[in-house]
């Protein structure tokens, strides 16, 4: 036997604590408003992608998420444009974002569900709490579909598929990273 | 005001003369009640864009104040706006946001409507009805419906005039933002989705905001230090570096008595074409071609450079960013804005991703630009609720008798009004409608039954 189921175990252990380390930290850094911080995480080629989900019949789910590249999305952009939302947000005068508001970004049910020597698709589910001024109060609950990139020990997010289970948005506005 | 609903809106809690309103027009459950009575029944409503359903059976879900409608195109090709609304028990007799249907069961007791609104099926009409239902009676309430250069428009109001009549002078500038980048009538293509979202704000503060609010450019101060434009340049807008170039007037336009109104640049020469995607050829080169066509085909009318406004009572056009967003009321506490956005056609994908990744940008919760925009509209709404706070009127006397009729050109229309740069004329020609309709108690409620009856 080349190698014993245990050694086998071991390195998805091993990955899963890589990958839960490097989320806990990228949560760490958005709920510290470590944006510019956060921005090193992304991949200079990343995508980002965040489709509008609407209500369908029986046998037609395939049409819930608007498609990327083509129909509206709630975010469909790379790094410059990501680059753009933090840099709004440290003018320190972007209205909606002052004053800032306080997030706890939680991930959960962590897969990796494919590994190759470059890269890993994950799946995690989200769960960000976010309260602003005295009562503005958001809960948003999804997917996240990430494709890691292997930098190293560590990773980058070369593409991140954010799907929020709502389809009229409960929240005024999104503001915050997912 | 207590419980008690006003009976005078004009020169009381709308007081026009005297450039002020009462906060309560934002904030009393009162006058909510007698909007969905007195306003939106009676006026003609945004529903969507012919492309939305371009296919015989296509639908989509739309709104008419609170209320779901079925707005679809029927399998002989004809559009219908329907209350989505089982006349037997009132659920919905459709659920999904869009679709291709022939007919529409109502899940409750089975009540079944074809795509023309049709009541085609009702289960147990003889053991149940004894055959004594007249079908023909209860098909789904259907709206009176308005096509416009591929905008679809609807209204309850029998004696509501038709929508082009009731457009009156915004026909110069609505017609301008449903003519193409070239200045022709041609087909515009909603993309896929639609944003839907709650804002905690009365509705009218986005109407109002859209309606002519070059005043409040402060708030938008961090977006213009980003960049935001198509073009890769820092700004806000395409237009931001073009027109710095230019000799122009930026006006304010309002449609009085129908409570239009419309905010654009009037150019004060014609000026040649400034490149502006000079990155991206193929974009470059479809909007240096529309611009050109659009200067032989129009003329000195291509001076004007629109940028938006609001149709009374509750859907803004924005040029540019091509979008129609809808301030559909829910409650007087909040709003759920609808917003839809469209490209040409038979333009290049390459410009189409372009409009595309710089809308959703621009506009919506993710838009970097409307996000400030709420930010003002939710906190000037509880700005409006306070007890002592609502004691006090709102101020909106800026630019009061300074509006210019037939100016700066008598083709911008006869009797429109006109100021320049910051002013509150559009908002007052706005809310004098509003307090117009206000003051215009409803017939009746109920119908198909006698007045007695209902009495």
């Amino acid at each position: 036997m080349d190698q014993s189921p245990d050694k086998a175990l071991m390195d998805q252990i091993l990955v899963r604590y890589r990958v839960e380390q490097f989320y806990t930290i990228e949560a760490e850094l958005l709920d510290g408003r470590q944006f510019e911080a956060w921005l090193d995480l992304l991949a200079d080629d990343i995508r980002y992608w965040m489709p509008v989900t609407r209500n369908r019949n029986f046998g037609e789910w395939d049409g819930e998420h608007t498609n990327e590249g083509e129909d509206l999305n709630w975010f469909d952009e790379g790094k410059f444009e990501l680059e753009q939302r933090v840099k709004q947000i440290m003018t320190g005068i972007h209205w909606a974002e002052e004053p800032v508001s306080r997030t706890t970004h939680m991930f959960s049910n962590l897969q990796v569900i494919d590994e190759s020597a470059d890269t890993l698709l994950t799946r995690v589910r989200f769960l960000i709490y976010r309260n602003r001024n005295e009562t503005e109060t958001d809960f948003f609950v999804g997917k996240r579909h990430d494709k890691l990139r292997r930098i190293g020990e560590g990773f980058e997010v070369a593409a991140r598929e954010i799907y929020l289970d709502q389809s009229v948005l409960q929240a005024k506005n999104l503001t915050i990273f997912f | 005001m207590g419980g008690d609903a006003p009976h005078k809106y004009t020169g009381d809690l709308v007081n026009i003369e005297r450039g002020r309103i009462s906060r309560e027009i934002f904030s009393a459950r009162a006058v909510y009640d007698d909007e969905l009575e007195r306003i939106f029944p009676k006026s003609w409503l945004f529903i969507g864009h012919e492309s939305q359903v371009p296919e015989p059976g296509d639908y989509i879900l739309s709104r008419m104040a609170e209320e779901s409608v079925i707005f679809n195109r029927d399998r002989r090709g004809k559009l219908h706006v329907m209350l989505n609304n089982c006349r037997h028990r009132g659920m919905r007799v459709c659920r999904a946001d869009s679709g291709n249907a022939r007919k529409f069961m109502c899940p409750f007791h089975a009540w079944t409507f074809s795509d023309e609104g049709a009541l085609i099926g009702v289960p147990k009409l003889d053991t149940g009805y004894h055959n004594e239902l007249d079908k023909s009676q209860w098909g789904l309430i259907e709206a009176r419906v308005a096509r416009y250069h591929g905008f679809v428009f609807a209204c309850w109001d029998e004696e509501t005039p038709d929508f082009e009549t009731y457009l009156g002078d915004l026909r110069f500038y609505f017609d301008d933002y449903c003519e193409l980048p070239d200045g022709t009538f041609g087909d515009w293509q909603a993309f896929g989705g639609i944003f839907k979202w709650k804002v905690p704000c009365n509705w009218k503060f986005g109407a109002e905001n859209f309606a002519g609010d070059y005043y409040h450019n402060p708030s938008h101060a961090s977006v213009d230090q980003v960049v935001l434009s198509p073009a890769g340049t820092k700004g806000r807008h395409t237009y931001d570096e073009v027109t710095r170039e230019r000799e122009l007037y930026k006006l304010n336009i309002c449609v009085t008595p129908e409570g239009h109104t419309a905010r654009g640049e009037l150019f004060k020469d014609d000026y040649d074409y400034i490149p502006t995607y000079q990155d991206m050829a193929v974009v470059e080169d479809y909007f240096r071609e529309c611009y050109t066509k659009r200067q032989e085909r129009l003329g000195e009318k291509a001076r004007w450079f629109g940028h938006g406004g609001t149709i009374f009572p509750n859907v803004s056009y924005s040029n540019g960013v091509q979008s129609m967003g809808t301030w559909h009321p829910s409650g007087p506490n909040e709003t759920e804005i609808w917003r839809i956005f469209l490209a040409p056609k038979d333009a290049p994908v390459e410009v189409k991703n372009v409009l595309r990744h710089y809308v959703i940008r621009y506009q919506g919760p993710a838009g970097l630009t409307e996000q400030d925009d709420m930010e003002n509209w939710g906190s000037a709404h509880l700005g409006a609720k306070g007890t002592i706070a609502r004691r006090h009127d709102f101020h909106y006397g800026m630019g009061m008798g300074y509006e210019q009729k037939g100016w700066p050109v008598e083709w911008l229309g006869g009797e429109v009004h006109a100021t320049e740069d910051v002013s509150e004329q559009n908002q007052r020609a706005y809310y004098a409608r509003w307090a117009e309709m206000m003051d215009t108690p409803p017939d009746t409620r109920r119908h198909p039954v006698s007045v007695e009856a209902a009495e």
